[in-house]
């Protein structure tokens, strides 16, 4: 189990990680998810031990990893970029840590067919790495990460130079591999659908600092505060004097904020809100329709059917799938 | 980030070797020559401002070191393009050709260029006594420093951003202009700070086809110091070169750290094409004729003249070195010379490209001014002149052990002033390697250690390879610097060729040596031009 | 890697520095400086360490200026144990400095008493001259004969066939120079002076080097130039002969005004050998190594005694009246000269 306490790292003064705190539990994939500049990079090299913490703790099972450097650690990391060796063939890329750890070449010959297996590159071995496609240096790169057993896995944005096509079908083909090699993941990405898709638990970092950390599922249904929801791609947030006025009372206490999840809304002729259409979109399966309220305040919902703009719509709101929040 | 205690550990042998074998024998001999008598000679100084002599030897110095930058520049930038951007036969033995002027003596490439240019010359001109003689020669010499340099960072400009600005609807020209050229800046400029530096220095090339009028530092410190005995004024004038050089270093510093900058670079990318249309044709058959005419005619030259006999062409010179007709010792067996200049070749490139190695991880990783600094002081002794240095040897070096009589300060001396271009030539690749490679190996589990021998060393040897051979060709060519050294009497190839030089009938059997010195130092710029991927660094 | 490169090269260093200390007590070796003109017939010096023992060591300098300013840089602890090829125009500056112990060598009275420095403080061991060379056949093509004296250059009939070496910067060009002095005076009426003017008036061409002149301007012998006049040696129709293999040698001298350049060898004052280093000095005027000087370096022996090869017997001439020049004066006005010289020309 890893475990990351209010870590802290400056460059230049200004705090790259501000008192973070993560823990990843054993065998499970982590999402570190978070927009560009707000740190997640830093952790995950913070955590490999590619940079040192000003400040704060990680610990490895209970035990400091802090004073371990980079290559003692057992961690594997896969960079962005993949920074395969252009000098190693893959096959001299894969076998690189298990070389490391000395293993004999019986060992690391097998080792590396079973990894090149795993990503599905069997064969591969004699490739340079420099005529590979785009796919096939990102499996080469994650079977360099996985060949010599690593006790955390860490990621950072895999995916992110791949095409959307390839991605979509590469991250599926991961998760059932960290699924059968049991690791322990932590994936460092700014995409939420590559964090909800492939992730057990999703942590949000913003400047800095973990402002969530839940299941997809219960992130998409209880995001802690407006930012986060609206980082996650929520829509519909709404201010609590708007829903007093589309005859939602908020709940008592500090809530502000409202988000009426698109599949609260249902749109019927005998709904008892009214709005102009302003949009009606195909997005291939349903249309996408926003309601406009006024004001240019919109809602958005999903309908099996197009709408003509400029129509009035009404339409039916499920509160109890409303989520409340400080914003 | 502070720079690391190993790195510091790891400049100790470079500073060390520098200290002692420049900064401490330069020091000693400028003090000798300018605190005579225990008194700062200021007189020295007073008589180079107000002697009209000297001004105009000062002002000769900068102009004709301009002239020459700029027109070398200006003639070596479509080479470069050529080269970079264009695939078509011979490309590769073109650019090794023109590596070759720059490790030929002077010596013999003057009396070569006297040929050319002065009288009976092929083209009907007699250029003797004028600027135009020593600009050719200058550019002939430098023209590879603008080709590689430039050339390099051309080759990995991605012509993308080329064809974007051309759908934006610029002209080929706008294109280089506002594009291209900007991008280059960084590698013109510090290409044409190291043209200025060697032309600005020059010494054989100014003996041979200079005049009174046309003379430079570096000539008059030699003369100096060896004709008048005036020991006062050589030294103040070396300082007034060294100040100079220090200037141009600084420029040249300030340019390469730009070139090693964000770059839309695209390393590993072959850019270069088959011309395509007529003008693109034309374009390279203009640029190549031009090559032709200043590097292939004044080596093709040397090549005839060395075959030429009253009895027409034959290799009567090339036999007369190998089965001397008359036993004497001004014949050096050329396999004798050969050896000889391997022997001082060897343990040169051994200690260049040690401590160009050393230096080169030195500077890569002491961040920030250090490695500037020390960069630039390593490559002072390209600048320093070469009698200041062989005397500086010869005042400084008694203590604690007597080096001055001793054959290893030739090689020592050759390192000094190959140690540059082993560090050019590997400091850009590993800078290049990526951080994130060594990273890689790290995480993986390779110590600092490992991942240096793991991933920097197999990428960095081939760069290194370059600088070796850049170090041997110096090595086996050099004449001048070594010349001040008193030296053990082995010939070496140039001394050989000096040898034959200094007697009358003896003309063919030199040009005969200097095409063997050729064919050696060719088959090493051969070598650099194979070894060098697209990802090796330049001069 | 890096270690073992470091280690490699601080090796190679202490290996060097190792190789080079010698042993001061017992001679075996000494160690003569001398000039890259330098040249020895394989087994001329071994014939030394034959019969003393003692090896010799060669340290040579670029040319003879930059050995003479060596030599006076490291006085206090030359490098060297005898200097070699110290001539008649740096000699007076050299004895100035203390540089020599006097030493009599054992054949000394087989040397010309005109050669011989009061004092022996240094040995002549070589001398040759430097002369005017023609190229007859260039000069018949140009209609003209061959002079006979220096002063015939200054006729216009001879405008733009002379080439001469920059005396700043080469050896032969400062021998024509104070040639030229020595002719021609400080003071008369035709000083050298306006002997130099009228030869810049008929467009003498000057150039810094005595290969840029001999290869590049002269038009004679194995030059490839256009200008049938040269300053070059005496013995240059010989090298002529013997290199190119002729029969007759394709270039003449004028025997007016020709500079008689001696080369002698000294003990340097400080080395840890003198009896030694007298033996050297002692051999180097003896028949071993005089018979080799005249095919190595193309000068003639000092030592009177000896037989000359044939190629000298047939073809060599020696000016019999060459301008010779107290050294003392030379290095008294040298710096002028160049001046008053440079002021002319220019």
């Amino acid at each position: 189990m890893l475990q990351v306490s209010r870590v802290t790292i400056r460059f230049d003064d200004t705090p790259a990680l501000d008192g973070a705190s993560l823990t990843v539990a054993d065998q499970s994939i982590h999402a570190l998810m978070g927009p560009s500049g707000s740190g997640k990079s830093t952790m995950l090299r913070a955590i490999a031990g590619l940079e040192d913490p000003d400040a704060g703790e990680i610990a490895w099972d209970g035990r400091s990893v802090l004073g371990v450097p980079v290559h003692k650690r057992g961690f594997g990391l896969m960079f962005q970029d993949y920074a395969l060796f252009p000098h190693r063939n893959v096959a001299g890329n894969v076998a690189f840590g298990l070389r490391m750890q000395r293993e004999d070449s019986a060992t690391i010959r097998r080792r590396v067919n079973e990894v090149l297996e795993l990503v599905g590159l069997p064969g591969y071995g004699d490739r340079s790495v420099g005529t590979l496609s785009g796919g096939e240096r990102q499996r080469v790169a994650l079977a360099r990460t996985l060949a010599p057993h690593p006790r955390l896995v860490l990621l950072d944005e895999p995916l992110g130079a791949l095409d959307r096509s390839l991605r979509e079908h590469l991250l599926v083909e991961m998760r059932s591999i960290f699924n059968q090699v049991d690791a322990t993941v932590l994936y460092v990405t700014h995409d939420r659908e590559e964090a909800f898709t492939i992730a057990d638990r999703v942590a949000i970092i913003r400047d800095g600092r973990i402002v969530a950390d839940d299941t997809p599922e219960d992130l998409w249904r209880r995001p802690p505060d407006g930012w986060t929801a609206r980082f996650i791609g929520l829509e519909n947030l709404c201010t609590a004097s708007r829903l007093t006025e589309l005859g939602v009372q908020p709940p008592r206490g500090t809530a502000t904020t409202g988000v009426i999840p698109p599949e609260a809304i249902t749109l019927s002729p005998t709904g008892s809100h009214t709005a102009t259409v302003t949009g009606s979109h195909f997005r291939g399966g349903a249309y996408r329709v926003e309601l406009g309220l006024g004001e240019g305040s919109t809602l958005v919902t999903w309908s099996p059917t197009g709408l003509e703009p400029d129509a009035v719509a009404r339409f039916d709101i499920d509160t109890a799938r409303i989520s409340w929040f400080e914003d | 980030m502070r720079t690391k205690p190993w790195v510091l550990l790891l400049a100790v042998v470079p500073a060390l070797f520098l200290a002692y074998f420049f900064v401490y024998p330069l020091i000693t001999i400028l003090y000798t020559g300018l605190v005579p008598d225990g008194r700062f000679a200021t007189s020295a100084f007073v008589e180079i401002v107000t002697d009209p002599t000297m001004r105009s030897v000062a002002w000769f110095t900068l102009w004709q070191a301009f002239l020459s930058t700029v027109f070398t520049v200006a003639l070596g930038l479509p080479a470069a393009y050529v080269f970079a951007r264009y695939r078509f036969p011979g490309r590769s033995l073109f650019r090794s050709l023109t590596l070759i002027p720059f490790v030929l003596p002077t010596l013999v490439v003057g009396v070569t260029f006297l040929a050319v240019l002065g009288p009976g010359s092929p083209f009907g001109i007699d250029l003797r006594g004028t600027i135009w003689a020593i600009l050719i020669a200058h550019v002939f010499y430098n023209l590879a420093i603008v080709i590689r340099g430039v050339g390099v960072l051309w080759e990995q400009i991605d012509p993308h951003i080329e064809d974007a600005a051309r759908s934006l609807g610029a002209g080929r020209w706008r294109v280089f202009r506002e594009v291209t050229l900007p991008l280059l800046k960084p590698a013109i400029l510090s290409s044409s700070a190291l043209v200025f530096l060697f032309s600005f220095t020059s010494f054989g090339v100014i003996l041979i086809l200079g005049d009174l009028h046309h003379s430079t530092l570096e000539v008059e410190i030699w003369r100096q110091a060896t004709a008048f005995l005036r020991l006062d004024l050589a030294s103040a004038l070396a300082v007034l070169q060294l100040v100079g050089v220090t200037a141009i270093l600084l420029v040249y510093g300030k340019a390469s750290k730009r070139t090693a900058g964000e770059l839309p670079l695209r390393p590993s990318f072959e850019v270069a094409r088959r011309p395509r249309t007529a003008g693109e044709r034309a374009f390279i058959a203009a640029t190549l004729g031009m090559l032709g005419l200043i590097v292939i005619t004044p080596i093709g030259v040397l090549i005839v003249r060395s075959l030429n006999t009253p009895s027409g062409l034959s290799l009567t010179h090339y036999v007369n070195l190998f089965n001397p007709p008359r036993s004497s010792a001004i014949f050096v067996s050329p396999v004798d010379a050969i050896g000889n200049s391997l022997r001082f070749a060897i343990p040169a490139v051994v200690i260049a490209a040690g401590i160009g190695l050393m230096a080169g991880v030195v500077i890569v990783s002491a961040k920030g001014r250090s490695g500037r600094i020390f960069d630039t002081m390593l490559m002072l002794p390209l600048g320093t002149s070469a009698v200041t240095i062989g005397f500086g040897f010869l005042v400084a070096l008694d203590q604690p052990v007597d080096l001055r009589a001793s054959a290893m300060l030739i090689p020592i001396a050759h390192a000094l002033v190959a140690i540059p271009f082993v560090i050019r030539s590997t400091v850009p690749v590993m800078e290049s390697v990526q951080r994130r490679l060594r990273e890689a190996a790290a995480v993986l589990g390779a110590s600092p250690r490992q991942a240096w021998r793991e991933v920097d060393f197999p990428l960095v040897s081939r760069a290194l390879a370059v600088g070796a051979l850049f170090a041997f060709a110096i090595s086996i060519g050099e004449f001048g610097a070594t010349s001040f050294i008193a030296r053990p009497s082995s010939s070496t190839i140039p001394v050989a060729i000096f040898r034959l030089l200094g007697r009358p009938g003896t003309f063919g059997e030199a040009m005969a040596m200097a095409v063997i010195l050729m064919v050696i130092t060719g088959i090493a710029a051969m070598g650099i031009e194979s070894m060098r991927g697209t990802r090796s660094g330049g001069v | 890697m890096k270690r073992i490169l470091g280690g490699l090269t601080i090796a190679v260093i202490v290996l060097a520095m190792a190789g080079c200390s010698t042993d001061d007590a017992e001679t075996d070796e000494i160690v003569l400086m001398t000039h890259g003109s330098f040249a020895v017939s394989d087994g001329v010096l071994e014939a030394f360490t034959d019969v003393t023992g003692i090896t010799v060591k060669v340290l040579q300098s670029a040319d003879a200026g930059a050995m003479v300013s060596q030599a006076i840089l490291t006085k206090d602890n030359p490098v060297a144990d005898v200097l070699y090829g110290i001539d008649n125009t740096f000699l007076s500056r050299a004895i100035d400095e203390d540089l020599f112990i006097p030493h009599q060598a054992a054949a000394i009275d087989t040397v010309a008493r005109g050669l011989r420095v009061p004092g022996d403080q240094v040995t002549p061991i070589d001398f040759g001259d430097v002369c005017l060379n023609l190229d007859p056949s260039g000069l018949e093509d140009l209609g003209l004969g061959t002079p006979d004296q220096l002063i015939d250059l200054a006729d216009a009939a001879y405008r733009g066939t002379l080439v001469v070496e920059d005396p700043t910067t080469s050896s032969p060009g400062l021998s024509f120079l104070l040639a030229t002095i020595a002719t021609f005076g400080e003071d008369g009426a035709y000083p050298w002076q306006a002997y130099w003017r009228d030869l810049v008036a008929n467009e003498v061409r000057i150039v810094p080097g005595w290969d840029q002149a001999y290869y590049g301007e002269f038009s004679g012998g194995s030059g490839e130039g256009d200008r049938p006049i040269v300053v070059s040696y005496a013995t240059s129709p010989v090298a002529e002969v013997y290199f190119g293999d002729l029969d007759s040698a394709p270039t003449t001298i004028v025997e007016d005004g020709c500079f008689r350049q001696v080369e002698y060898a000294g003990i340097l004052n400080g080395t840890k050998a003198e009896k030694a280093a007298g033996q050297l000095v002692d051999f180097l005027l003896e028949r071993t190594f005089q018979e080799d000087v005249p095919l190595s370096m193309f000068v003639f022996p000092a030592n009177s005694d000896t037989p000359l090869p044939d190629v000298f017997v047939d073809h060599a001439v020696i000016p019999t009246d060459s301008r010779v020049m107290d050294p003392a004066w030379i290095d008294e006005n040298r710096e002028r000269w160049f001046a008053e010289w440079a002021t002319v020309v220019r």
